[in-house]
């Protein structure tokens, strides 16, 4: 075993047991730092894949700055000493079943990855064996296609046309109408919850 | 075998390298272990003898300003041996635990601050390649880094179990995550300047001239950036005046009410380890970072390092050059330390509504016109001067100047290559042979 591979494991077995901390405990500070924990280590993964910046995105906007703010929120709203949470059955029956769903979507997806091209692809070898433009094999079935889509470039389209035909079109708009969305779901939370005072106000006035 | 004190990495050195007496020769995995090692054991004692010093220069100076004389027994004249004695009486104390505490993240939030102060120290370089991980965000990975120190001071807040630590925590939260955005702002407006966030990088930019390179002089909004980022940073150490989140008078200890021993002083080696890495940023960034800031000096170093380049082994000289500019680097970052030792001393505490509207009325639009103004500046200059800068030459000469890395080693190349393409082959995106920059990684 590699020590990259060891590390990796590690990360891997902090990053379930801290998910699994935050839904197992009911303490809420305690599900807090199980948050820390999981999104402190998929940060280290991305840290062993070699993508800086992305991990320390993860560290300042999910650990330093979301997490922070959801545990002033828990000091600023609790009414006792340590707040807990209960869950009904009902809750743990659709999480459970939501949650072996994206199992499930994800386990899927991974084995239809073809992992022996995919690496080919991403280490550059056997380029001249390859035909030139774009094959779904040659990409090994990976998940990459949509995200490209997502950022608006089409490479399963536009690679080995001819140049005349001009580029197609990804889904960068929708992607960015759902951003859009949710920045007015925001401004809608922050209105609603300012508004009930304003309403109170005017009624006792 | 390659030039280790030239600015290449430790694993390269140990890549390779065979052990005498035995004949085992180190693979790679083993050296990036050993060179992890070494890494490590020499930060942890940067890291433990960075309190201990500034906590006895924050006595002195202390003890100074109040025209008292500070601690003078322990350790002859000047009692510098205070700090030791300190941390030897904090070992044997009892590490209590408070009943109404939540246990667990009682214990484990002291720990949480501490660490991520000493995280910062892997990407904190110290002299041209002196770096644990030199990645090509660091500054970028160091703000967020720094920014998990908070989360142990609110932990600590609120599983004491205690008033006073919930209100230091909530203080202690409330400060931090308005004052992590100007932060952020004022230390953009020299990375717009300088074009990367390699922070030795940003170093080695500003070599020469004091006037003319150092980034402070950059132009006029790098300028008074520094002096925001300077007050900024001083509220992200929570030192006085704002340092609300331990308020003394107000909070009995805030944060730290509950704890002692050990743990207690775990926060302030937090604290002061957190000052130096702030002082430090602010001398890479705007202070010319290992540079003397007299051009023929720095010249002179800096050929010394170039001389290196091509060469095998230990070379003295370059160490030299990187031994004088880790003291050159280490001298800016304390007498940044001691301003803000003196700045508590003299200054009064802020009110917390005080605290939060400096920051939210005055710093944010302040550092957000100032990051404005540093885009918009070379363009001014373009079209009225036809040059980008004022003083300097322009980035884009300044940036070819060689940096030593280690020389591809010419007779045991065959051996040498296959080995590597192996490695290569194995692990997609790793270093790809002599890429000249990003190779001293780890």
């Amino acid at each position: 075993m590699t020590g990259e591979r060891f590390l990796f494991l590690l990360f891997a077995l902090a990053t379930c047991g801290g998910a699994l901390g935050v839904v197992i405990s009911q303490n809420v500070v305690r599900m807090a730092f199980s948050l820390v924990i999981a999104l402190g280590s998929t940060s280290g993964l991305f840290f062993l894949l070699h993508a800086d910046f992305v991990a320390a995105t993860q560290l300042l906007i999910y650990v330093g700055g979301t997490l922070v703010l959801l545990i002033f929120g828990i000091m600023l709203t609790a009414s006792g000493p340590y707040v807990r949470i209960k869950t009904s059955p009902a809750d743990l029956f659709l999480a459970a079943g939501v949650g072996f769903l994206v199992l499930f979507m994800i386990v899927g997806t991974v084995m239809d990855v073809d992992w022996e091209q995919a690496s080919i692809k991403l280490t550059g070898r056997a380029i001249a064996e390859k035909p030139i433009g774009y094959n779904e094999l040659g990409q090994g079935n990976t998940a990459r296609t949509i995200a490209l889509g997502l950022i608006g470039s089409r490479p399963d389209k536009d690679l080995g046309q001819p140049a005349e035909k001009g580029l197609s079109t990804g889904y960068l708009l929708p992607f960015e109408i759902v951003s859009v969305h949710l920045l007015v779901v925001l401004i809608g939370a922050a209105y609603l919850a300012r508004a009930r005072r304003r309403v109170d106000s005017s009624a006792d006035s | 075998m390659s030039a280790i004190f030239a600015a290449s990495t430790l694993v390269d050195y140990f890549d390779g390298l065979t052990i005498s007496p035995f004949g085992w020769e180190i693979n790679e995995g083993w050296a990036l272990v050993i060179a992890a090692l070494i890494h490590v054991f020499v930060l942890v004692n940067v890291f433990a003898l960075i309190p201990l010093f500034f906590i006895w220069l924050e006595r002195k100076v202390s003890g100074r300003i109040q025209d008292r004389l500070g601690p003078t027994r322990v350790g002859g004249r000047f009692g510098w041996l205070q700090g030791l004695a300190d941390g030897i009486k904090l070992i044997q104390k009892e590490d209590l635990v408070p009943k109404a505490a939540d246990s667990m993240l009682f214990r484990v939030a002291p720990y949480i601050a501490c660490i991520a102060v000493f995280g910062t120290f892997m990407v904190l370089p110290f002299s041209d390649g002196w770096v644990a991980v030199a990645a090509d965000v660091g500054l970028f990975l160091l703000v967020a880094i720094l920014s998990l120190e908070v989360l142990g001071i609110i932990l600590a807040g609120y599983c004491s179990g205690s008033k006073w630590s919930l209100y230091g925590g909530m203080r202690e939260a409330a400060q931090m995550v308005s004052y992590e955005i100007p932060l952020a702002i004022c230390a953009l407006v020299p990375i717009v300047a300088v074009g990367t966030l390699n922070l030795g990088e940003i170093s080695r930019m500003q070599s020469g001239w004091f006037f003319s390179n150092w980034l402070i002089f950059n132009n006029p909004f790098t300028f008074i950036a520094f002096f925001v980022y300077f007050t900024v940073a001083t509220a992200g150490c929570k030192r006085a005046p704002f340092d609300l989140a331990e308020a003394e008078s107000e909070l009995v200890g805030g944060f730290h009410t509950e704890y002692s021993g050990m743990r207690w002083s775990f926060f302030f080696m937090a604290e002061y380890a957190a000052m130096f890495v702030v002082s430090g940023v602010a001398a890479i960034l705007f202070l010319g970072g290992w540079h003397t800031g007299i051009g023929w000096i720095d010249q002179a170093f800096d050929s010394l390092r170039i001389s290196a380049a091509g060469q095998d082994g230990f070379v003295l000289s370059c160490y030299f050059a990187n031994v004088i500019g880790m003291v050159v680097f280490v001298i800016k970052a304390s007498l940044l330390v001691f301003v803000q030792i003196w700045v508590r001393w003299t200054l009064p505490r802020l009110r917390i509504d005080q605290v939060m509207m400096t920051c939210l009325k005055y710093l944010i639009p302040i550092s957000c016109f100032l990051f404005l103004g540093a885009v918009l500046w070379p363009i001014l200059l373009l079209s009225t001067l036809d040059r980008t800068t004022v003083f300097s030459e322009p980035l884009g000469e300044k940036v070819p100047r060689r940096q030593p890395v280690a020389s591809v080693p010419a007779p045991s190349a065959n051996q040498d290559v296959t080995h590597r393409q192996n490695s290569i082959s194995d692990r997609p995106s790793q270093r790809v042979t002599a890429k000249p920059e990003g190779d001293d990684r780890r």
